[in-house]
């Protein structure tokens, strides 16, 4: 694991320049689209500051905040878990599963779980799980991982849906039409949301205040899952925390515009007790989350409501897939809170960026992305994890611009190699600059020595 | 005012006419300008790179260097950002604090001087916005907040007789140069720089211009290897009455 785990993987998808295209415009499509619809509200920039503020509040005084969200839901007849980590997570939701004897499941998009990788240790206990959101479904036919936090099929082409399809749903092989696709996949899961002993959901926001919990979805599996179901469990992050119930407008506002270009999703469901006869658990998760509170300068990304708009805008994501980031949440802001959970497997990721600052402009929740970024490089370089070679060069490079007369010598130096280097066309071409590109031309005299020739007095 | 030229280490190296052109520019405008002899670089190659111990000598060598000036200007958005945004390392003395203060990119200085009758550019110019004048300086406005709108160097372009901007698709992307990014990250940071280029060409720009002139190495070396040729022209050489 080094600073160029993500560059490696990012060069291959990249490779497929069709792909690569393809996958830059259509993100940039959804950017496109959420750029018209926020700039339409004249009051966007104050609800992003008033989002930021209240996120802020809240993450000040988390554990408060926790207490009075699980004494209400309490009140409300819901069951509150707490689980310190991804593995309580997962026997919790299967202790809950067991207790009522639920042998399958139906599990509405939820990047939580994704983290928790909840799918394979229930799997593994002899549960069977249908991920009920089209994208979700398809990624979990194709025994992949989200590319997306919001899209998580994103990186895949109708035609390999349709290869997919075909093989799990037997539609012709050659069918890429996508309303044909998503019917084909409707039926066996309205079997599986009619069938389904229990449903399991994300969590978007808790309302500390009430104790309800709000999902927001496009498709409506989640609310079908929920209702159908007798036992619904809902898997939240401690940060998914909003005060009040006034508070939720705002985030609401906020969300569906910066994620797709929408209003408002198609359904923003409220639970806020079990129905007469079933039940409804809410797993709270840490997994990290307090350990990165505790870190001054980086827990600003808590805020964060998955909205995916810095993917969509990020010129790196569009071009190097979401798998190339390797992590639950790809992205700049996987970016941020990867190296979080694991600086050394994660250290390239805040690397795999220009620092444009595109990412904390979109951002509804105003995360200073570039600035962590930059934070993030200097610990992975205090932590040992740039690699040597680059960390000797910046040392020596360091030392070199430091000194005026070491600064003057590797410049005439430097510009000797460039000049010989255009009579080595083949050379420069194995290089990481020269591959795709021309080296400048270096000229035979410094501006510096145009001066000291021509003004110094 | 005591007004000092900082010429980024890669201008003084490779494109020194640019630093030339810069000069001449603030002269024309009746100012004198000295160019401290003892200045190397901003630091940022190194801190971008998570090294910021490492530019420690170089942040402070800029800020010895140029305390005793009341202005520092710089033909570059990303070097003064560094200066203005991440000196953070140093003791905030008043020299580190005055420096951080007076440190100005070229165009949004040239715009507080009086108004000199431009020189016509006769062109169809495609503006390429570096990120660190546009999103870290706050030149202008990104896209992503509103229609975008100009900066100090948009400014400055469309007083110029004769000029077109051409319009582009998209206004304000990264063109993927990013330091060291650009040989860590080689294939992304290629396939950006030619999607830019090909959005200045299908819009028919007849030259290239930026305000900074490490967008412009990354972009003219990904030109350069291509069959046709187009002119990269810093904003500092246009100002100068120079022509592609």
């Amino acid at each position: 694991m080094s600073s160029t785990t993500h560059a490696r993987a990012a060069e291959a998808f990249s490779a497929d320049a069709v792909r690569a295209a393809w996958h830059d415009q259509a993100l940039w499509f959804v950017r496109a689209k959420r750029d018209q619809v926020t700039h339409a509200i004249p009051e966007w920039e104050a609800l992003r500051t008033l989002a930021s503020g209240i996120k802020a509040h809240t993450l000040s005084r988390l554990d408060t905040y926790l207490e009075e969200f699980e004494r209400n839901a309490k009140a409300n007849g819901v069951t509150v878990h707490w689980a310190a980590n991804a593995a309580e997570h997962n026997r919790i939701v299967y202790d809950i599963l067991a207790a009522h004897q639920a042998g399958t499941l139906v599990k509405s998009k939820s990047m939580l779980t994704e983290e928790c990788q909840l799918n394979s240790y229930l799997e593994a206990q002899g549960i069977m799980i249908v991920d009920s959101d089209l994208g979700e479904r398809i990624i979990q036919l194709g025994g992949e991982t989200p590319s997306h936090i919001v899209m998580p099929a994103i990186h895949k082409r109708k035609a390999e849906v349709g290869a997919l399809f075909a093989e799990h749903f037997g539609t012709s092989p050659d069918e890429d039409d996508p309303a044909t696709l998503a019917d084909a996949a409707r039926g066996p899961l309205r079997a599986a949301l009619f069938g389904a002993d229990a449903a399991l959901t994300g969590v978007n926001f808790a309302i500390a205040e009430t104790g309800a919990l709000v999902v927001c979805t496009n498709e409506g599996n989640a609310d079908l899952g929920a209702h159908l179901a007798p036992l619904h469990i809902a898997s939240m992050g401690i940060e998914k925390l909003i005060p009040r119930v006034a508070d939720l407008g705002v985030f609401l506002r906020l969300l569906a515009r910066s994620a797709t270009g929408q209003p408002i999703t198609a359904y923003t469901s409220h639970f806020v007790k079990p129905r007469p006869g079933a039940s409804l658990h809410v797993v709270i998760v840490d997994n990290g989350r307090s350990e990165h509170l505790g870190r001054p300068d980086f827990r600003e990304a808590l805020a964060c409501i998955r909205c995916g708009a810095c993917l969509n805008t990020c010129p790196i994501y569009r071009r190097s897939g979401g798998h190339s980031y390797d992590a639950t949440i790809p992205g700049p802001i996987g970016a941020i809170l990867s190296p979080g959970i694991d600086l050394a497997r994660h250290a390239s990721l805040p690397f795999a960026s220009t620092l444009c600052g595109s990412c904390g402009d979109v951002c509804p929740v105003k995360i200073d992305i570039p600035q962590q970024l930059y934070r993030w490089r200097q610990l992975v370089a205090r932590g040992g994890h740039l690699g040597a070679p680059k960390r000797r060069r910046m040392r020596w490079l360091g030392g070199v611009l430091g000194s005026r007369r070491w600064y003057e010598f590797a410049g005439w130096m430097g510009r000797a190699l460039l000049r010989v280097s255009a009579h080595a066309p083949w050379l420069v071409r194995r290089t990481a600059w020269g591959r795709e590109r021309e080296l400048p031309m270096a000229p035979r005299e410094s501006f510096r020595d145009w001066y000291k020739r021509n003004r110094a007095a | 005012m005591k007004v000092a030229l900082f010429v980024p280490c890669y201008v003084d190296q490779l494109y020194p006419q640019v630093a030339r052109a810069t000069l001449a520019v603030l002269e024309a405008r009746g100012l004198t300008v000295a160019f401290p002899m003892e200045q190397t670089c901003c630091g940022q190659p190194m801190a971008n790179a998570g090294c910021e111990t490492d530019a420690r000598a170089t942040e402070e060598r800029f800020v010895r260097t140029f305390a005793e000036y009341d202005a520092i200007v710089a033909p570059s958005g990303s070097c003064v950002h560094h200066v203005r945004h991440h000196f953070d390392q140093l003791p905030q003395t008043d020299a580190v604090r005055s420096v951080r203060a007076r440190t100005h990119e070229l165009c949004e200085f040239l715009l507080t001087l009086p108004d000199v009758a431009p020189p016509p550019f006769p062109f169809r110019v495609g503006v390429h916005v570096g990120c660190h004048a546009l999103r870290g300086l706050r030149q202008g406005s990104p896209s992503e907040l509103g229609p975008p709108q100009d900066g100090p160097m948009q400014q400055l372009l469309r007083r110029m007789p004769g000029i077109q901007l051409v319009p582009l698709d998209r206004a304000d992307e990264c063109c993927g140069f990013g330091g060291s990014f650009a040989v860590d990250e080689a294939a992304i940071s290629a396939r950006m720089g030619s999607d830019r280029v090909a959005d200045h060409r299908r819009h028919g720009a007849e030259v290239l211009v930026s305000a900074d002139m490490s967008c412009l190495m990354h972009l003219e070396g990904i030109i350069r290897r291509q069959a046709t040729p187009l002119p990269v022209m810093h904003v500092a050489q246009l100002l100068n009455g120079e022509r592609p």
